[in-house]
């Protein structure tokens, strides 16, 4: 990927100081300003769509505001203070760490494993890899209908398959372990594939007389992988993780489709899996409490900065310790 | 992929700068030169009036009608809402649904006073008394006209109350359904004959209508919260959860995709049915279930209202006195008669309740049912409407039936009654 590009002459540095001309200094301004100009709109773009709710939000997160008050009271930080003093908050955090543990290990796990298997020698590579993105491609709204039915405590096919091998119906909505782990289920399906195929990527760039040197040394296949292979793959892993993080914490479709009650955010009868994005909307759209629910926003959007650092840093030392030490 | 990532959102700054540029300038001018007017009216899901507003336009050639239809109830209002609250977007008609109808009573100075503004020939006994006295708010004014109603029944059907040895004929299971303890004697006697099926397909679905038959609901007329005060409301949970433990539900969650294959399987062998859920009973349980399900006109403790929607006129409108107009052609009774044929939408007029259109209307499917003449009976015994204050319909749908689907996962009722009454302080604050 390294391609030298050999320098042009400088033109514009004349020897002797000449007062610059008109052209010359457009010309000039041209080098250095336009890029910014170039790049501007996606700025103007972010600042409206992304930096202003975000402030805003904040702003909205110190009234005690109802959709569509005409002058709403500022409170402060009473907001946060009731919110820490609420337990459905504190349910629904533990809950989407739960989710989020349970979707986000398993997944990069699986993830690097089939990447590593895809790297082998095999016949229709391409059709391989398709197949396993092929999850990803489906809407998610289907997927969420369809795998609420496959878990229906009394008509859904995965208590009636775990019925024909003697076993117990699980109460996937009622108890709120099962439930996690059925909605865990439905994000794996569809993520892992795709964060596999970003590290099959990853993998197919790194050197390939590393792995030589490997093997004159006498390291074998699972040797390379844990020596070789996980240590360089280390950038890609750190994107992987984060954005799984990103995503895992802001679930929302999954546990909403996965409630019996259609169009409930309750997420199950005693909040067994409501989540805090569930929560927020809940408090937003069917209490209309704007402050309330901007709290809960800001306070998620710091719970992913403080989870994607500790996740950072876990994933640069876990990847350093076994890193390649000359 | 970094390059690549400028080079996208620069493209897509772009494509939204330029989009946002030509959105600013296409603003909804509501009147041409022409003196032509625009209205346009928002509804949800079905209310038959396709061909009622191209007849209205046929009628004023200076009035053009825009109609939004949105398939969902539940994003509609929350859109409304929204729209009520940024003071524009809204249509010059909204219709409103009689759940949400308490939210927009809570903020009805954005409403127009339809007595102020409407046709003055439209009186209040155009309507039955209490769905008319429902559309005004705390200060007496009308906010909405009535559209349609849902008087209550119970659907039940005959070959599982037959296999059970109950009677099963319309007069033999009209005392079965007499009062709710006759019903929930009935369904004993059900459970024990069956070896244990289920009675009711979810225990919400009664409990709602149990708390709708009460004189005062979650809300007194002074929006305190009376649901530890009010030993109706009390009773009803008593009564629903020891049904509950009698093996009685279903357990099914209504509306949800497991009740519908409860219905196909028929797992249960009674439920709620307002005039508006024939249609719902008869798309689910299917065609192999036909003539299975009947209905009669008796519901436990007399009668009662579920559902029904409300046509208003926001302030923001442009044209009040016109969209005033339209709603109240709209909501008279010749037209909610056709709205009815078009789309089953059971009129809350009285002069359509007697009309012989109506009461000979059947329905093949319940047995050729006279369901036009057994709706109007079952409209007739709703006397009055229960006030609803702000957050009622919360308290149902988020705090009430989840702690009645508690106790059917297993929850003690004490316990799941606690959830109760913590959740619906935390709504009413």
């Amino acid at each position: 990927m390294t391609t030298v590009v050999e320098k042009p002459p400088r033109q514009d540095a004349p020897r002797e100081r000449a007062k610059p001309t008109l052209r010359h200094r457009l010309s000039r301004w041209d080098v250095k300003f336009s890029p910014y100009v170039y790049i501007a709109p996606f700025f103007v773009v972010f600042g409206l769509t992304g930096l202003f709710p975000l402030l805003y939000t904040a702003y909205v997160s110190l009234f005690d505001w109802e959709i569509g008050d005409d002058d709403p009271k500022f409170i402060g930080l009473e907001n946060f203070v009731t919110l820490f003093g609420d337990a459905q908050f504190w349910n629904a955090l533990v809950n989407t760490i739960s989710i989020f543990l349970l979707s986000s290990v398993p997944q990069v796990i699986i993830a690097v494993l089939l990447a590593a298997l895809l790297s082998l020698r095999l016949r229709f590579p391409a059709s391989w890899r398709v197949g396993i993105l092929l999850p990803y491609s489906a809407s998610l709204v289907a997927l969420g209908i369809i795998f609420a039915n496959l878990f229906g405590p009394r008509y859904g096919l995965v208590n009636a398959m775990l019925e024909t091998f003697g076993l117990d119906r699980v109460e996937w909505q009622a108890n709120r372990f099962a439930s996690h782990l059925a909605i865990a289920t439905m994000v794996n399906w569809r993520w892992t594939g795709y964060n596999a195929l970003i590290v099959l990527a990853a993998m197919q760039a790194l050197p390939r007389d590393v792995y030589e040197a490997a093997v004159v040394d006498g390291a074998g296949a699972v040797r390379r992988f844990f020596s070789v292979t996980l240590p360089m793959l280390r950038p890609t892993l750190i994107f992987v993780v984060i954005t799984s993080t990103i995503g895992g914490l802001q679930i929302f479709t999954e546990p909403k489709l996965f409630d019996a009650m259609p169009g409930s955010n309750n997420g199950g009868s005693q909040h067994q899996f409501q989540t805090l994005t569930l929560y927020l909307y809940q408090s937003a759209f069917e209490g209309f409490d704007l402050g309330y629910a901007s709290a809960i926003a800001w306070l998620l959007f710091l719970l992913i900065i403080l989870i994607a650092l500790a996740n950072f840093l876990i994933t640069r030392r876990l990847a350093a310790t076994t890193g390649l030490k000359r | 992929m970094r390059h690549l990532h400028k080079g996208v959102s620069f493209a897509i700054g772009l494509a939204v700068l330029g989009a946002s540029l030509a959105g600013c300038g296409g603003g909804s001018s509501s009147s041409s030169d022409s003196g032509q007017i625009e209205l346009s009216i928002g509804t949800f899901t079905e209310f038959g009036y396709e061909d009622l507003i191209t007849e209205y336009e046929q009628l004023h050639p200076n009035i053009k009608i825009t109609h939004h239809k949105t398939g969902e109830g539940g994003p509609y209002h929350q859109n409304l809402i929204t729209k009520l609250a940024a003071g524009n977007g809204l249509e010059d008609v909204v219709a409103v649904e009689e759940g949400h109808f308490s939210d927009i009573i809570d903020k009805s100075s954005k409403f127009n006073d339809l007595t102020e503004i409407g046709p003055k020939d439209v009186t209040p006994d155009r309507w039955l008394d209490w769905k008319y006295e429902a559309g005004k708010d705390s200060d007496g004014r009308l906010i909405g006209y009535g559209t349609d109603i849902g008087p209550l029944a119970l659907c039940y059907r005959t070959d599982l109350l037959q296999a059970a040895g109950l009677p099963s004929d319309p007069e033999g299971v009209k005392a079965l359904f007499a009062t709710w303890d006759s019903y929930f004697a009935a369904g004993a006697q059900y459970v024990a004959s069956t070896g244990g099926k289920a009675w009711f397909d979810a225990s919400s679905q009664l409990y709602n209508s149990m708390v709708n038959q009460l004189d005062t609901g979650y809300l007194d007329r002074d929006d305190n919260l009376t649901i530890e005060s009010n030993p109706g409301i009390r009773a009803a949970w008593d009564r629903i959860t020891t049904a509950i433990q009698g093996g009685q539900s279903a357990k099914l969650v209504a509306f949800g995709n497991e009740w519908k294959t409860g219905f196909q399987q028929g797992s249960f062998a009674t439920t709620v049915c307002p005039s508006w859920m024939l249609g719902v009973v008869e798309e689910n349980a299917g065609p192999d279930n036909a003539g299975k399900w009947a209905v009669t006109d008796a519901f436990p403790n007399g009668g009662g209202n579920w559902g029904g929607s409300y046509l208003t006129v926001p302030k923001q409108s442009q044209h009040p006195k016109e969209a005033a107009e339209l709603a109240a052609w709209l909501t008279a009774p010749e037209q909610q008669l056709k709205a009815f044929q078009a789309r089953g939408n059971f009129p809350s007029q009285t002069q359509a309740l007697t009309s012989p259109q109506l009461l000979q209307q059947t329905e093949p499917y319940f047995g050729d049912t006279k369901i036009g003449q057994l709706y109007a009976d079952q409209a007739k015994k709703v006397t009055r409407a229960q006030y609803k204050g702000p957050g009622d319909g919360q308290i149902q749908e988020n705090v009430t039936s989840p702690a009645l689907q508690a106790v059917e996962q297993g929850t003690s009722p004490a316990e799941a009654w606690q959830q109760v009454v913590d959740g619906a302080k935390k709504i009413v604050k």
